[in-house]
């Protein structure tokens, strides 16, 4: 009897493929995310109470607030992705799962890939959920509503994958939180100049399909060259230890 | 000839080759840089003819277009260098990248002002959120970052791949402010200068690509200087660099 224990190499036929890896670690990244909820709900209430500090810091009049919904929205939620992009590799790398990510037969950008797009289910998807409501709150009529929405669900994959990057870069370093700011703000005008944009054309019944293939254009870029950089950086990070 | 740049490429690398020649380019260097720019700022800022609409005001792109050509090839130059150290991890790009970008973030920080300086008498205003200007704040912000991250990592060597990583994506701002004028319809002027045709005076063509060449000549002056500081910095414990330090 061979010891269970000491493993033979796998055959080639035995490695999982990619895309069975790659879903494997988001069914895992969900699991985990559905049993410890607070890391999945913190920054949706974060979204609203964003949002509902507007109205009081600035003044109820409906006019005031129908001209800064869309920014305000916009920014609520690229300030909420920042907050929850903290986690999003931090975990992994204090147990140690990372560096098996590292080691295993899949190449590493697939594995973040797969853990950026669990990471997006759990946080954006919620807040594109309640973003209608608020939307309402914030006095927009009911075309700029589903044009926040398209926009949202456009934007924020790009805006987690790009935050994924600084995450991915930061992660071996004990002062990480504002760093990760500083690093993907920047990187995330582009994103937020386009979604507004739309969202404003929208509210001034403007034609607003350029925008919005805009921001489909950086998803595509975004999905197509970000997991490179977030393995790069995440093999750079850990091997740096 | 492509052997000849292969073998200088790898001779490049080596931080001893590195701080020899650039010792001896310096002088070369400087003396560039003072040529072209002393005459060319005190003719341009002082002696070529007022433009026709703004008047004296417009003296200010003798420093402007300069320092912002510069901001952008610095980034250019700094992504470069970071293909170089992910690729071929060369200790010299490491350190190349690490000195451009303070130097890169100042030019863009020259940029920035003199541009508001100019746009007060002649937009009526210090600042607009026009596309470009926008985006060549982005390009200060992102060499921020750079420097923020590359300082926040103690181990100088996965430091430096770290901001590879950063200034290899961060360059996807590059072709945005570069193009910002022609893509989107903006208060800023689209380029006067293309390589066939020019929209302004020779006169003053000559003057502005004089301070242009000389402003790049002090750019790599400066990087050179503070990368030969990184070079003796780094090697300190190689017995070159001690027997160089001990002559002194």
């Amino acid at each position: 009897m061979a010891d269970p224990i000491v493993s033979q190499p796998l055959r080639a036929e035995e490695v999982p493929s990619m895309w069975s890896g790659m879903m494997a670690i988001m069914k895992r990244d969900l699991k985990i995310a559905f049993r410890q909820r607070s890391d999945m709900v913190n920054p949706l209430f974060f979204f609203v109470m964003v949002i509902a500090l507007f109205p009081l810091g600035i003044g109820p009049e409906p006019s005031t607030l129908q001209k800064i919904g869309p920014g305000v929205i916009w920014i609520a939620a690229l300030l909420s992705t920042l907050l929850s992009v903290d986690s999003l590799f931090r975990q992994d790398f204090d147990d140690g799962s990372l560096e098996l990510a590292l080691l295993s037969p899949q190449p590493l950008f697939v594995l973040a890939f797969g853990k950026v797009i669990a990471h997006w289910l759990v946080t954006a998807i919620p807040l594109i959920m309640v973003a209608p409501i608020l939307s309402v709150m914030l006095y927009m009529d009911r075309d700029t509503v589903w044009v926040t929405l398209y926009s949202l669900l456009l934007g924020t994959p790009v805006l987690s994958m790009i935050s994924a990057i600084g995450a991915a870069l930061t992660v071996g370093l004990r002062k990480g939180g504002v760093l990760v700011a500083v690093i993907a703000l920047p990187l995330y005008i582009p994103v937020l100049i386009f979604g507004t944009g739309a969202v404003e054309a929208a509210a001034m019944t403007l034609p607003y399909a350029g925008q919005l293939a805009y921001l489909a254009a950086f998803l595509v870029l975004a999905l197509t060259f970000a997991p490179f950089a977030i393995g790069a950086a995440l093999r750079i990070s850990v091997t740096s230890q | 000839m492509f052997e000849y740049l292969k073998r200088l490429y790898h001779k490049l690398g080596s931080p001893k080759y590195f701080y020899d020649i650039s010792g001896r380019m310096l002088p070369w260097l400087v003396a560039l840089s003072v040529l072209l720019l002393i005459p060319g700022l005190i003719y341009g800022l002082g002696f070529a003819p007022p433009e026709k609409y703004q008047g004296n005001s417009y003296r200010v792109i003798y420093i402007h277009v300069p320092a912002a050509s510069i901001a952008m090839s610095g980034y250019m130059l700094m992504a470069v260098a970071g293909v170089v150290v992910l690729v071929w991890r060369m200790k010299m790009a490491e350190m190349v990248a690490k000195s451009v970008a303070p130097i890169g973030a100042s030019f863009a920080f020259i940029c920035l002002v003199t541009g508001s300086i100019w746009g007060k008498p002649t937009w009526g205003t210090w600042w607009v959120w026009d596309a470009r200007l926008t985006s060549m704040l982005i390009l200060l912000f992102l060499y921020l970052g750079v420097m923020a991250l590359n300082a926040a990592i103690e181990n100088a060597q996965s430091a430096a791949r770290a901001t590879a990583v950063l200034s290899i994506v961060g360059a996807v701002n590059l072709p945005i402010i570069k193009y910002s004028v022609e893509w989107w319809n903006t208060l800023h002027q689209p380029a006067s200068i293309k390589m066939t045709s020019s929209a302004i005076d020779p006169e003053m063509l000559f003057t502005l690509l004089a301070c242009i060449a000389g402003f790049y000549c002090l750019f790599a002056v400066m990087v050179i200087l503070s990368t030969r500081c990184e070079v003796l910095l780094r090697e300190q414990r190689s017995n070159w660099v001690k027997k160089l330090v001990g002559a002194c």
